[in-house]
């Protein structure tokens, strides 16, 4: 185990961390501004790829794969926030439970539309190269995607603190009820951030689709994952969301790589007791 | 009360004759119910917190996991548990579901609503890790098969020996809970989940309420999961994922949470619909997922609150052409 080693897992653990930020982020902003524990988060991601595939197969075109799959998804979960979870008021088991009904839905339909075969999103030759950088071979599609979470970001980042609507979206976090009395449409809100954070999901999966594959299970794989991202940075919170995908990106990678037996218990176990002293993660709102 | 020994009356018709038809028809059923019967003592384990304190549990199958593993790892390293010291395993299990039970609600308890959601299917997760990359000690990715059952006297490897005996402790199990359930304990639990404050200003422990529900939840989830290890005859950590704790809630909710017999009744369902229907079409889970999308939307107090709707809608209707006959030009 030297430098290199050490290294080399750093900027995987990175560079999965910067996939992870995409899930994650959606995620956090959804649970912030509407408490809802979102089941089919990982479904979105899947689709997502599921979708790109099929841009891919018939377009060729990887580049158009990745805003179509993310539009569709967002209309996708768009539909589910109006038709489904909104009416159903704010009960959170009945929530849950219903976005996992849609969860194994989508599985369902995922299956019969793809097929149960693993697939892998490939991107364009220019990205499948790798760079040297002081005598490390990177893959330059994982500095890609570092820089894909990087740029997604700071545009949300922007959005969010710059803008009036992100504004009203901060107010709906920090108290939904008082944002309703100053005027803000809190139900719109919810709506757009559901549907930003399908988008969010369904561009992980594009992403993702490349290094991770495309299968059946996929879903509920990331699912957790995409929960200890929110829990560890704090729901509802950017910032906390980068910090809490860098964390569980470089957890997984070195947890795999130095305690194998372990890996995930060294996840999760962390992502409870978290849960379990400040119950908001470690940077969310109070 | 009178209403409520006609409940028990029909609930113990309804058992006795699963007890006396299943176990005529072909293996298939037999195997079926068996599965079911197994399965939804953890069902019914989650009832006791979701329907009857309020706590709604993402990680039940953790406890079911640890029966089952406990079952496995001692039967086929140690050929422990395949003779009368099954019950041995069956104490065992309990107890150390229990242990972990009473860990977990140390760091789960304080959490409510959507937190507590949150941090129970983070313990879930723990515990599925651990079934899942362990390797040396719980087979990883493959699980472990066990290759026989217990022989003691009777012997389990025929079905229907097996059946009764899987039907015995779910009965028992019942029985149990629904007599904690009915105590005064039972009672308090009921008023943490309708007012957590109100019953902590009138001098009730509500944490310590709920802590002592979450453990005996844990040990009957123990108890499912030895048995569910017997029925299936592979333990993997597809019981431990987060989908099984998501199914059991399901299933609760889907035969009525707080009611203890709806989770036998959602677990048939749903074994049902899972086990025969994929036999027969393809697209047997869209009516899965239909039906728990349906329940959730028209029928939030589940099968078992249908009688219950018919009357109060009846009463409502009655009522308004009562408020009618009174009041004609009132609107």
């Amino acid at each position: 185990m030297n430098t290199q080693f050490w290294l080399v897992q750093a900027f995987n653990g990175i560079s999965y961390g910067a996939l992870l930020f995409l899930v994650g982020s959606g995620l956090s902003l959804i649970f912030g501004v509407m408490r809802i524990v979102n089941l089919s988060h990982g479904s979105y991601f899947l689709l997502g790829g599921y979708i790109a595939l099929s841009v891919i197969w018939t377009t060729g075109s990887w580049l158009l794969a990745i805003p179509v799959a993310a539009l569709v998804v967002a209309v996708l979960g768009m539909a589910m926030e109006r038709v489904f979870l909104q009416p159903l008021g704010f009960d959170p088991l009945r929530q849950v439970l219903l976005t996992v009904g849609f969860a194994f839905l989508f599985q369902q339909a995922a299956l019969d539309i793809w097929s149960g075969n693993n697939f892998d999103i490939n991107p364009p030759d220019a990205l499948t190269r790798s760079i040297v950088v002081g005598g490390l071979y990177l893959p330059l599609y994982r500095v890609f995607m570092i820089g894909m979470a990087a740029v997604i970001g700071l545009i949300l980042w922007l959005v969010m603190e710059k803008t009036r609507i992100g504004a009203a979206v901060r107010a709906t976090v920090d108290d939904a009820q008082m944002a309703r009395g100053v005027g803000i449409d809190t139900s719109r809100i919810s709506m757009l951030i559901f549907s930003l954070g399908a988008l969010l999901a369904a561009l992980g999966g594009v992403i993702g689709g490349a290094f991770l594959g495309i299968y059946p299970g996929l879903d509920f794989e990331m699912l957790p994952i995409a929960f200890a991202v929110v829990i560890i940075g704090g729901m509802g919170s950017l910032g906390g969301a980068a910090i809490g995908a860098l964390i569980v990106g470089l957890a997984d990678n070195f947890g795999k790589a130095l305690f194998p037996e372990l890996s995930y218990f060294t996840l999760y176990a962390p992502m409870a007791l978290i849960l379990a002293v400040k119950p908001t993660g470690l940077f969310g709102r109070e | 009360m009178r209403s409520q020994h006609i409940k028990v009356l029909i609930v113990v018709a309804a058992l006795a004759a699963i007890a006396i038809i299943v176990p005529n028809t072909n293996s298939f059923v037999i195997l079926l119910t068996t599965r079911a019967l197994a399965f939804s003592i953890l069902v019914m384990s989650l009832d006791i917190l979701l329907g009857y304190t309020g706590l709604p549990s993402l990680g039940q199958a953790a406890y079911l996991g640890v029966g089952a593993y406990v079952t496995a790892i001692l039967a086929t390293r140690y050929q422990f548990g395949l003779g009368y010291d099954f019950w041995l395993v069956v104490a065992l299990g309990i107890l150390l579901a229990a242990a972990l039970a009473a860990i977990f609600g140390l760091l789960a308890i304080r959490a409510t609503g959507v937190y507590f959601l949150m941090i129970t299917l983070a313990l879930g997760q723990c515990i599925w890790g651990l079934a899942y990359r362990w390797n040396s000690l719980t087979g990883g990715d493959n699980g472990i098969n066990l290759r026989a059952r217990p022989k003691f006297g009777i012997d389990l490897a025929d079905e229907v020996t097996f059946f009764y005996l899987v039907f015995g402790l779910f009965a028992l199990s019942l029985l149990l809970m629904y007599t904690l359930v009915r105590s005064p304990f039972g009672q308090s639990l009921a008023g943490i989940r309708e007012r957590e404050l109100r019953m902590k200003i009138l001098g009730y422990n509500t944490w310590l309420h709920k802590y002592i529900a979450f453990i005996v939840a844990g040990g009957f989830g123990g108890l499912s999961g030895v048995l569910w290890a017997h029925t299936a005859g592979i333990v993997s950590p597809e019981n431990v994922v987060l989908t099984t704790s998501v199914d059991a809630l399901l299933m609760a909710v889907l035969g009525g949470a707080g009611t203890l017999v709806g989770g036998i009744i959602g677990a048939i369902i749903v074994f049902g619909l899972r086990e025969y229907l994929s036999t027969l079409v393809p697209w047997w889970q869209y009516v899965l997922g239909a039906v728990y999308v349906l329940t959730i939307l028209y029928l939030p107090t589940g099968l078992m609150g249908i009688p219950e709707r018919i009357r109060r809608r009846r009463a409502l209707s009655g009522s308004r052409k009562a408020i009618k006959n009174i009041a004609p030009a009132a609107s």
